[in-house]
């Protein structure tokens, strides 16, 4: 289990989008109030187009919230940095950088010398399975592959928070609990505080400590909370795994 | 090439272009035998052949041999142009990235281009005279507008989602212009080169016809002062040929270089 000290502090967040005219306002925050605990694996659940992405995005400080704060380590966020690493959606790979010039990006422009950072990142590039790819270039890897390049680069970072956007869902079904497995594998190998947001329920069942749901419509509002205590590594076909499952769909108006 | 979807017999095919380039001289040179078009309209190309080698050697009456029109025409030609490489590229990226740059470079900037470059040459002709120094600076003006424009555009489309990664890695500006905006917009400058050589090109000769002491157009003007046609096809051809082997010098420089960044794909 996970220690207690508190990571990240959401205090009643809400966002609200204006249209270029100023005249249409769109709500897709509620009060959002929120807390992670170090080394904790939290999933944040919702249907498309509910606000988790922006939550995530003002956790790592490229959106700011119209009210309420942020904070890490018991310090506001104001902008993005270094202390939260994020893997985005669409594979946000360099294309013209090798898999190791991709990895080791942010300690580059850290200002890590490049002996040590080729080592922090062969380590991770090893971790997450890609070893004698290093020298491919991106349009050379699977769309998997291009995730675990994307994960390499944020664990090299060394950062306190790892966000994680929907990382799986341009994946096929079968990539995508292979990835699963991995995510799983390379967090109980090397612990970090994680945020991970997904519209898949068996994923957050499968990767959380905990997991919270939004509500399906805008504005986006916590709804419920789960403690996931089985055990790791998870079954997909356990009967605690499906009933678990089963509670919280049946709990959230998913679309599945 | 594909021959079989194009023509079903593939000797034609090889025979067709010789056919018709061949009967183009052939034609051209009866028309001037035979008097249909007077010879003070126009040279045959016989004629043309016979002051090509003699122009070799022969500085008149124009007051240089071939070569030196050529050297002197591509010397203008690539100065002006490499100094709108190193002013116009710098200028697109930053006004591309940097909103103070676009801020106070672009509004002179789109009061200038919708200018012709040709309506610079009487000032030019004021400022330089008629000498390298009024050419470079029109083929300057003319080539900077593709440079800046692409360069511009090309950062403008870097992917933003890099943007953002690379700042959640704390990326300062200037680091998110080195090492993602520039690398980003290297296909369109490229693309600019092209159309600012070809630009630079067709706007040397328009200046030479006005205002020179030589080079390529400067001959056509020379042939159209004396009644001589011969000489104004042969600046003309000339002038054909140098364009075309240049834009191949250039596209194999791009296509070499581009080469080497597709190794990592366009973009994404």
């Amino acid at each position: 289990m996970t220690d207690q000290t508190t990571k990240i502090e959401c205090q009643n967040l809400s966002k609200i989008f204006k249209q270029r005219s100023g005249k249409v306002q769109i709500p897709v925050l509620e009060s959002i109030s929120l807390s992670v605990v170090e080394n904790e694996f939290l999933v944040i659940v919702g249907p498309g187009q509910c606000g988790k992405t922006t939550l995530l995005r003002i956790i790592a400080g490229l959106e700011t919230p119209t009210t309420g704060k942020v904070f890490l380590d018991g310090k506001e966020v104001t902008g993005p940095g270094p202390d939260r690493g994020m893997v985005f959606q669409k594979y946000t790979l360099f294309p013209w950088k090798t898999v190791m010039g991709n990895v080791e990006m942010g300690l580059k422009i850290g200002g890590m010398s490049k002996r040590q950072r080729r080592e922090v990142a062969s380590h991770y590039i090893n971790l997450v399975g890609l070893q004698g790819f290093e020298k491919a270039y991106p349009h050379q890897l699977s769309g998997g592959m291009k995730q675990r390049v994307g994960i390499a680069r944020a664990y090299a970072n060394n950062p306190k928070v790892l966000l994680l956007d929907e990382p799986f869902g341009q994946l096929d079904a079968q990539t995508r609990y292979l990835m699963e497995q991995e995510t799983a594998r390379i967090w109980s190998v090397e612990k970090k505080t994680v945020i991970f947001v997904t519209n898949s329920i068996e994923e957050a069942v499968y990767l959380a400590d905990r997991i919270v749901t939004l509500e399906g419509k805008l504005p986006g509002r916590l709804k419920s909370t789960y403690v996931v205590n089985l055990p790791r590594p998870r079954e997909h076909i356990d009967k605690e795994f499906l009933e678990m499952r089963h509670t919280i769909t049946k709990e959230t108006e998913l679309l599945l | 090439m594909n021959s079989e979807t194009k023509l079903k017999d593939p000797l034609s095919l090889k025979i067709a272009p010789w056919v018709s380039v061949i009967g183009f001289f052939v034609v051209w040179q009866l028309l001037i035998d035979t008097e249909i078009v007077p010879r003070i309209l126009l040279a045959s190309p016989v004629e043309v052949g016979k002051l090509l080698i003699d122009k070799l050697t022969n500085p008149d009456p124009d007051g240089a041999v071939l070569m030196t029109h050529t050297i002197i025409s591509l010397i203008e030609a690539l100065l002006g142009y490499i100094l709108a490489l190193i002013t116009g590229i710098p200028l697109g990226l930053l006004m591309g990235w940097f909103v103070v740059a676009e801020g106070l470079a672009r509004p002179p900037f789109e009061m200038i281009r919708p200018i012709p470059p040709v309506a610079w040459i009487p000032l030019a002709i004021f400022w330089f005279g008629i000498g390298i120094t009024g050419k470079v600076f029109i083929i300057w003006a003319c080539a900077v507008v593709p440079c800046v424009i692409n360069a511009y555009t090309g950062v403008r489309m870097a992917n933003p989602t890099l943007i953002q990664m690379a700042r959640t890695y704390g990326a300062s500006d200037w680091q998110i212009f080195t090492k993602i905006c520039i690398p980003s917009a290297l296909p369109m400058v490229f693309g600019g080169l092209q159309i600012a050589l070809a630009l630079a090109w067709t706007t040397l000769v328009a200046a030479e016809l006005i205002a020179a002491d030589a080079g390529l157009g400067y001959l056509i003007t020379m042939g159209r002062r004396l009644l001589r046609p011969d000489m104004i096809v042969l600046g003309m051809i000339m002038v054909g040929l140098t364009g075309w082997f240049i834009g191949n010098i250039i596209d194999r420089i791009e296509r070499r270089l581009t080469a080497g960044l597709e190794r990592g794909g366009a973009a994404t």
